[in-house]
């Protein structure tokens, strides 16, 4: 029988939506609160407690520093790339009114939001985890008093 | 006060929370206690940030500053001693001047501040207004924040995200992503 069973379960039913509760800020941006920034904030929030609860290794398995360090340069290309495709559109940098031909419902501005705010996402998610294991990875495990 | 609202009286309760929480973290010695304090402390400057209707702010501020902040200060202090040093008692004459000269023009100041929400206000008259005149023309999403954040402001906010990679680099530079430094500590100890 491990010990903290009830902080286990709860972690486990919590983490899920935790992450599904990310990508709606995301997704949803344009309509209400949030965005990129806090939906990564909180998808990382949701890495760290399960690291928290089963250890920094587990949370390694499931989350690899390789797909941590990926994720960080490619948010920023992401971002960058949005731009570069405007330009090339014949646009100016980061105009987005090209990228889609629906001018009157301004379909081109909200693909390219939600895209910026992917990589804002995936930069911000991926920096925030990688703190985390940097800190975490020097730390002891948290003896069994402190809990 | 010519009518009496009663958010008013919310404001006046959480900055007197904020203002006990912040004197208790300084006078703490137990770096557990204050790092926990302080997690509440950005939850209140949240709950704060509501009543002025900056969803969007206070929403950041409860992700970042009583989320990430707090397990990243606790991480931190895994490392480190769990009480601060006591400090030596004594009284610091120019640092007591200099607060209270800031403060008393900071109070003197406040004469001369837009009411709160004023659309007259500098803030709000000039460019703010042509955001809210023109967002649902030029890029037709309902939230004013996410538009002038991601589209009118894209440049910025690019630099942004460039700052935060920064930061990760930099820190993944320093102290690695614990993978390597932790097996090189456990073949030492195997040695040993």
């Amino acid at each position: 029988m491990s010990p903290h069973l009830v902080l286990r379960i709860v972690s486990k039913l919590l983490i899920p939506i935790i992450v599904l509760f990310g990508f709606y800020v995301h997704f949803h941006g344009d309509y209400s609160p949030g965005g990129g920034f806090q939906a990564g904030v909180i998808i990382a929030s949701a890495v760290i407690l399960y690291a928290l609860i089963f250890g920094v290794d587990e949370a390694r398995r499931a989350v690899p520093p390789l797909l941590v360090r990926f994720g960080a340069a490619f948010g920023v290309l992401l971002y960058g790339s949005v731009g570069v495709a405007t330009f090339l559109l014949g646009e100016n940098y980061l105009d987005y009114d090209v990228l889609h031909p629906d001018l009157a419902h301004r379909s081109g501005q909200h693909l390219g939001i939600l895209l910026v705010e992917l990589g804002v996402l995936s930069t911000v998610f991926s920096v925030m985890v990688a703190i985390f294991y940097a800190f975490a990875g020097r730390a002891p495990e948290i003896p069994e008093e402190e809990w | 006060m010519a009518e009496f609202d009663a958010t008013q009286l919310l404001d006046f309760a959480l900055m007197a929370m904020l203002l006990a929480v912040g004197i208790a973290i300084v006078r703490l010695r137990n770096l557990f206690a204050a790092v926990m304090l302080m997690g509440v402390y950005s939850l209140l400057s949240a709950a704060w940030f509501v009543t002025l209707d900056a969803v969007d702010v206070a929403f950041t501020e409860a992700a970042v500053g009583a989320g990430i902040s707090t397990v990243l200060m606790l991480g931190a202090m895994l490392l480190t001693a769990r009480e601060a040093e006591p400090v030596k008692a004594g009284r610091h004459w120019a640092a007591l001047i200099v607060v209270l000269a800031t403060g008393a023009a900071l109070f003197y100041a406040i004469g001369d501040m837009p009411a709160f929400g004023d659309p007259e206000s500098p803030a709000n008259a000039y460019l703010g207004r042509e955001y809210m005149e023109r967002t649902p023309e030029d890029i037709a999403v309902p939230n004013v924040v996410t538009a002038v954040l991601a589209s009118y402001r894209g440049f910025d906010t690019l630099g942004e995200t460039v700052v935060i990679f920064a930061a990760g680099l930099g820190v993944m530079l320093l102290l690695g992503l614990g993978g390597r430094g932790r097996k090189r500590r456990e073949d030492e100890e195997d040695e040993a």
